[in-house]
């Protein structure tokens, strides 16, 4: 990339300033990720001895005023505010062109964003406009020196950035050592939303940029949040999930869980790989593209445990396995298992349930 | 209209890991990335209702022709394949260098179509990046598109608990743009035995670093070189945790009885 312009080499690291937060929110409330965003980013700035920068776009003034002030109570040491009639909603190339003006304009060292879908939609576009790396997803963040073992070069506290790969079977770590700005998008409920304090002072400051004809080729007409499809996973204290391996009958499959469920008293879950394959709605799905979940009891039923569904599940009290491949990954995370085919066992499971708690079949 | 397609290892085979710790991708049967088949399918769609011609393109070593005739098989008229060791160890941003780059050299386009992600990456970048490359707009996990009368389009674009509807200003012939798709929009066709016949019978170019970019002071864009990105390290995560008490005793009833009384579920579940 020795033809760009826009690279900023290792040398001039000490001249980049701070960690940047790319901000999302509805309405006037700053989003929980983005708030979870700003307390870890506080915890990068620190250990690069440099602000925490924060970035607000939007059309409302009291709004964004109103956020100002809870980004700075949450860690910010700079709120930047870009307020614009055309930036009422999350649109692609008005937001990119802000963000990216921005980030030529200040030189972060580190900008992170939500991986969400307006996060996801435009730091790629952003990157690719800077020239810079991005990593995708990243469920951990993590200052580090890195010793390049191609090139010799040694570098002093660059950015760890840490997700799953390969279809969850894996977790990489993931530099950008060469390249500044080094952006990621991070994973809802990975970070805490750190404490707040209102104490807490920091700058404001207003920038414009010229959105131009064709950055407003596209227009939003309708924004529509359902409320119920999802199902509310987050509050079950029993989960039994369904994966890839009920492939041989899904249908029956999903309705033994359905029905196993029902006698715990507990709700429906999924794996990606089982709502990938049509089997059951995407509201159910556990995982790194669906709900985190933190259940007194975990069943998981003929799921691998790819690391993206570990990410969503690892948090329950206890998790139990079933899964004839004795050798599947979930095993490593359970705290009991059984490796028998889940269509033998869960229709026992039933029956056992069902006569202690002496229901006639 | 070009769709990207990309060979992806099966996912419901086992990943295996080689002795170095790296992912052993020789053991497992590729299959064309799903999300990219119903990227296809919304392709399909459009050529089914207002005619047009469908370039599909990848990037991948050359057996990755197999994804380009399966894609030929459901209707695709034409298959381009990128294959040249200058371009392996490409990230996202060298990737989507490399794919605008043969997408200037196919030509004329009024759709970009790309699946809203790889199942073996999961960056969902490759496409934005190529949107930004070539200076074109770009909608992403897109459902559903719809044409009005004055051509402009309309795409249902799947959001955070709900979608949103995003409308074209200008009528699609004067402006190109590319548009990532989810699982969630027209489910694939299935083939036919025409397209079978078609696909086993079509030529495919395979273009190297040199038949997309001629000069040759651009080549450390591609590849390794042009990626920013590194991947530093790769493990199986270890969970940390006590080792997961398998049942093994008896049959699977006296199993699922030791697990119940093991685990106190039961107890849990009356509370």
């Amino acid at each position: 990339m020795k033809n760009n312009e826009n690279k900023l080499s290792h040398d001039t690291k000490g001249e980049l300033s701070g960690v940047l937060v790319v901000v999302e929110h509805v309405g006037a409330e700053v989003s929980p990720s983005s708030l979870q965003l700003t307390g870890k980013g506080r915890e990068l700035a620190d250990q690069i001895n440099k602000k925490l920068m924060t970035v607000l776009i939007g059309e409302n003034e009291e709004s964004l005023n109103k956020m100002t002030a809870d980004l700075i109570s949450h860690g910010a040491d700079i709120v930047y505010i870009s307020q614009h009639k055309e930036l009422a909603e999350y649109t692609t190339l008005p937001y990119v062109r802000v963000v990216a003006d921005l980030i030529k304009d200040i030189k972060p060292e580190i900008v992170l964003f939500s991986a969400s879908t307006s996060g996801r939609d435009m730091a790629p576009r952003i990157a690719a406009r800077i020239q810079t790396g991005l990593t995708a997803d990243c469920t951990n963040l993590v200052i580090d020196d890195f010793d390049d073992p191609i090139s010799k070069n040694k570098y002093q506290k660059v950015l760890f950035q840490i997700r799953p790969a390969f279809g969850g079977d894996v977790m990489a770590t993931i530099v950008s050592p060469d390249h500044y700005p080094q952006m990621a998008t991070v994973r809802r409920n990975v970070f805490e939303v750190p404490p707040e304090d209102k104490s807490r002072k920091g700058e404001i400051i207003k920038f414009e940029s010229n959105i131009t004809g064709p950055d407003l080729c596209l227009s939003i007409e309708e924004i529509i949040r359902q409320t119920k499809k999802t199902v509310d996973l987050k509050k079950a204290r029993i989960i039994v999930s369904g994966g890839r391996g009920l492939y041989k009958q899904s249908e029956k499959g999903f309705k033994l869980i359905k029905e196993l469920a029902d006698l715990l008293g507990g709700e429906v879950g999924a794996s990606r790989g089982a709502v990938d394959s049509g089997w059951i709605d995407h509201g159910h799905q556990v995982g790194q593209t669906g709900q985190t979940v933190k259940p007194e009891v975990y069943i998981a039923c003929g799921i691998s445990g790819a690391v993206q569904h570990i990410a969503g599940m690892s948090g329950a009290k206890m998790i139990i396995a079933i899964n004839k491949d004795s050798n599947a990954s979930i095993f490593r995370y359970a705290d009991y298992g059984l490796t028998e085919d889940v269509f033998e066992v869960l229709p026992k499971m039933i029956e056992y349930l069902k006569k202690e708690k002496n229901i006639e079949n | 209209m070009i769709v990207l397609v990309k060979q992806v290892p099966d996912p419901s085979k086992k990943v295996g890991m080689t002795e170095q710790g790296t992912v052993d991708r020789t053991k497992s049967l590729p299959i064309m990335n799903p999300f990219d088949a119903f990227a296809l399918e919304a392709a399909l769609s459009i050529k089914d209702k207002y005619g047009g011609k469908i370039t599909v393109l990848s990037m991948g070593p050359p057996k990755a022709d197999e994804v380009l005739r399966e894609a030929i098989t459901l209707g695709a008229d034409e298959g381009v394949l990128l294959s040249d060791r200058k371009m392996a160890a490409s990230d996202t941003l060298a990737t989507a260098f490399t794919l605008s780059k043969a997408i200037e050299k196919i030509g004329d386009f009024s759709f970009i179509f790309c699946g809203m992600q790889a199942i073996d990456g999961d960056t969902a970048q490759v496409g934005p990046q190529i949107a930004e490359r070539l200076n074109i707009p770009q909608v992403t996990f897109v459902e559903e598109i719809n044409f009005n009368e004055d051509m402009t389009a309309t795409f249902k674009r799947v959001i955070e608990g709900g979608h949103e509807i995003v409308k074209s200003n200008l009528p699609i012939t004067e402006c190109p743009m590319l548009i990532t798709i989810t699982n969630t929009a027209k489910k694939p066709r299935l083939p036919k035995i025409t397209g079978k016949f078609k696909a086993k019978k079509a030529k495919i170019p395979v273009w190297g670093v040199k038949d997309i970019e001629p000069d040759e002071n651009q080549h450390d864009k591609f590849g390794m070189s042009g990626s920013p990105t590194r991947v530093k390290k790769i493990e199986r995560p270890n969970s940390g945790k006590e080792p997961c008490r398998v049942m093994e005793d008896g049959n699977v009833e006296e199993k699922i009885e030791s697990l119940m009384e093991h685990s106190k579920i039961n107890s849990l579940s009356t509370d």
